[in-house]
């Protein structure tokens, strides 16, 4: 059974939301997809699935406060404590059950509400181990940022490449909120922050959320939607021990692209994907991500965004949206935000950062430090 | 849509263990139920986690935290969380997982840690309320059932002794329960309503313990089941799940509506029409004891106001002819939140396949539904399995 998504909503993403609660933010994002989808939530959709953390929200059990926002009281509604990208999964295998047709995604972020980040993301390293080091918790990107710098011989210029191709990338989404024209010395200048990464190679936080309205081929017919094909999902996790884990490889991001290209059929990513959206919440993290997801080969990746390829007029376009970089960190919404993305170009809706003739995408996105879990989606128009 | 069946099952002694840390018990719970079914980690395809809050173990994404515990190493592994219901729910996700196809064996563990949390687990249900709306008035737990509870004797003119029996024949039906906290063979009516009382009606012997522990469920497609011979299996033949609006304020607190809907969701798929007749026993969510007859109405297998005439007539009790919470339930076995899956999926796994012990249910049966019950009075999940 095929599986598509028919419904694209999305907030701008902002520094901050004075004006907002997170309820809202989430009426605004749900209510925009399901006119894009011209379903009726109360009567078209079988199941509701949101991704939050209750530490980011600061609540003891943030599900209790997702279903009317989103027009799902009384209905079947869940939490996957994920990534978007995995509530997306989630809701995929809902729909492959056939015990629902149609299902709803949700992932937002509302992180200017929370006033000690660094001590939240602090309490996802191991208590006993890790952290009464106390350390920030982005040391440990700095740490693998050295090791893939290293493992791979890329320099890092390529790095500040990544930041420049992103921000300016930003300008050009209208939902982005640090979009900049920003060059290479500006982020070779930038105050150094976890060795090798500077100021301007760790993406910001941001508030906005994220609904996509999925369906069933049947389903989209009656709703006499155009779907977007989600072709593949695929979602691992590595060693969650800081001590145990591939350091240099993102294994979580390979074995997800496996998963997702062996459901897609796709034999070849590098030769078969148009356009990536992959997780770059630090900038080597791009490189990283395409090298772990099939699309550059390990240690190519740096080599070939300096030769311009991921620019959105380059061979593969790679985070045309502005990714993490350009649009800001949005947390556990940022895999979503990705394959809203990738859905957006592939149905030619992406505005003036439209790619043309598009036909298949990837969105990959990980779970941020101090994780190694990520999850890849793989959508396709036609056929 | 695949068939789906349960093999195997585990779950840990429930206790304070601060010897042990949740991942270690996550092991515990996962090597005995893989261990149950004859199988191996390399067997397992994907993995499914439930845990409720984080802040019981003070670890920001706990699930990622539980990851290797659990056996997800480098496998697809997710953790889904719906407070209470997470203990029911998470085989749920874990059938979805299997019935669509993308793997043939799930293994699905649950774990809590409550005593970690100091000086008491209530101080994290401080925050599961509206910050505006009701936080300042520095609820707690016992309080809004207290209400609740107060509601229900109110609307059908219950008396607190019939809601005390099911104390009585939940702890006296966990004696014989390897893991159980709470177990009494010699408790009375009367020692439920003498003790304490903690905001009334509810009194100390009302409510389930919180208690440290972890479960464990394996799930395989029928494929499989069958081309390994797998001969222990139950089916899983309805699920349901049903959340109602966060504004608890807003509802009848006699009735438990989102139950009702999660069942007939649960019961459609299992083509079940009558299922006072067709259901052969239950095991509802019961961490304190009113709620068993709550939720007994709202998975329509009493009529409103009818749960604590069954317990009175020994319907329930396990040779009665509706066993409910043969296992001892929470109120017996102990409450660590999501881990409750041992009395829930596990005991209806344990029933169905004749491996209960001196738990099992003298008479033969073979449709059993278990429920849990989650966040703020508001979830329901219902899963329906058959021998």
């Amino acid at each position: 059974m095929r599986v598509g998504i028919i419904g694209v909503g999305m907030t701008t993403f902002r520094p901050s939301t004075p004006e907002y609660n997170w309820k809202e933010l989430m009426f605004e994002a749900a209510s925009r997809a399901y006119a894009d989808a011209g379903v009726n939530p109360r009567e078209d959709i079988g199941s509701f699935v949101t991704c939050a953390e209750d530490y980011y929200e600061g609540f003891g059990i943030f599900d209790e406060f997702v279903p009317d926002q989103l027009g799902a009281a009384l209905r079947p509604t869940c939490t996957v404590t994920g990534d978007g990208l995995q509530g997306l999964a989630n809701a995929f295998m809902q729909i492959q059950t056939g015990l629902v047709d149609t299902a709803v995604v949700e992932a937002h972020s509302k992180v200017s509400d929370v006033l000690t980040l660094e001590g939240v993301i602090e309490h996802g390293l191991d208590p006993i181990w890790n952290k009464p080091l106390g350390f920030h918790p982005y040391v440990v990107a700095g740490l693998e940022a050295n090791t893939y710098l290293r493992t791979t011989h890329t320099s890092e210029k390529a790095l500040s490449a990544v930041v420049v191709k992103n921000r300016r990338n930003g300008l050009r989404n209208p939902i982005a909120a640090y979009g900049a024209d920003v060059d290479l010395e500006h982020t070779e200048d930038s105050e150094p922050r976890f060795e090798p990464l500077r100021a301007l190679d760790i993406s910001h936080p941001a508030d906005g959320a994220v609904v996509l309205v999925l369906a069933s081929e049947a389903a989209a017919r009656r709703l006499h939607a155009n779907p977007v094909w989600i072709r593949g999902v695929g979602w691992s996790s590595d060693s969650p021990s800081l001590e145990t884990r591939d350091w240099s490889g993102a294994t979580y991001a390979r074995l997800a692209a496996a998963m997702a290209y062996r459901l897609a059929k796709i034999r070849r990513p590098s030769t078969e994907v148009d356009l990536a959206e992959v997780d770059d919440r630090f900038s080597y993290k791009e490189l990283q991500h395409l090298e772990a997801i099939g699309l550059a080969k390990p240690g190519d990746a740096g080599r070939r965004i300096l030769r311009g390829e991921y620019a959105p007029e380059g061979r593969l376009p790679v985070n045309v949206s502005g990714g993490s970089l350009g649009c800001g960190n949005v947390f556990e919404a940022t895999g979503l935000h990705r394959a809203a993305e990738i859905a957006l170009q592939l149905r030619g809706d992406a505005g003036t950062r439209q790619i043309d003739g598009v036909k298949a995408g990837v969105a990959q996105a990980w779970r941020f430090v101090p994780t190694a879990t990520g999850a890849v989606a793989v959508l396709g128009v036609g056929r | 849509m695949r068939k789906v069946g349960v093999i195997g099952a585990g779950m840990t002694l429930f206790r304070r263990r601060l010897q042990e840390t949740g991942k270690e018990m996550c092991f515990e719970a996962a090597k005995m139920a893989l261990d149950s079914a004859g199988l191996t980690r390399a067997d397992v395809d994907m993995v499914v986690d439930g845990t409720a809050p984080d802040a019981f173990d003070g670890v920001h994404m706990k699930g990622e935290y539980l990851l290797d515990g659990c056996g997800g190493y480098r496998k697809p592994y997710t953790r889904v969380f719906t407070g209470g219901g997470t203990g029911v729910f998470s085989t749920i996700a874990g059938w979805w997982h299997v019935a669509s196809g993308l793997a043939d064996v799930v293994l699905v563990v649950n774990e809590e840690k409550m005593s970690s949390c100091q000086p008491h687990p209530q101080s994290v249900f401080g925050h599961i309320w509206d910050p505006i709306l009701d936080r300042p008035l520095r609820p707690n737990l016992v309080w809004i059932f207290a209400m609740e509870m107060n509601r229900y004797m109110h609307v059908h003119g219950v008396k607190k002794e019939d809601i005390a029996r099911v104390a009585v024949k939940n702890k006296r039906n966990a004696v014989g329960h390897p893991c159980a906290q709470l177990a009494d063979p010699n408790i009375t009516v009367d020692d439920v309503l003498n003790s304490e009382v903690m905001a009334w009606p509810v009194q100390r012997l009302d409510i389930s313990p919180p208690s440290d522990g972890a479960s464990a469920v394996v799930l395989a497609s029928d494929d499989f089941i069958r081309k390994r011979r797998i001969r222990d299996r139950a089916w899983i033949s309805g699920v349901g799940w049903c959340i109602d609006s966060t504004m608890w304020t807003d509802r009848d607190l006699f009735f438990p509506e989102y139950v009702a809907r999660a069942a007939k969701m649960a019961y459609k798929m299992a083509k079940i029409t009558e299922p006072r007749r067709q259901i052969d026993f239950a095991e509802p969510y019961d961490p304190f004891d009113y709620k068993e007859l709550h939720h007994l109405e709202g998975l329509l297998l009493a009529k409103k106001g009818e749960a604590p005439v069954l317990t009175r007539e020994g319907v329930t009790e396990r040779d009665g002819k509706l066993p409910v919470c043969p296992s001892g339930g929470l109120m017996g076995v102990g409450n660590p939140i999501a881990a409750t899956m041992g009395m829930k999926i596990g005991e209806l796994f344990w029933q169905l396949t004749g491996q209960a012990g001196k738990r099992q249910i003298p008479h033969e049966v073979r449709t059993g539904v278990s429920q849990a019950w989650g966040d703020l009075m508001q979830y329901g999940c219902v899963v329906v399995m058959r021998s």
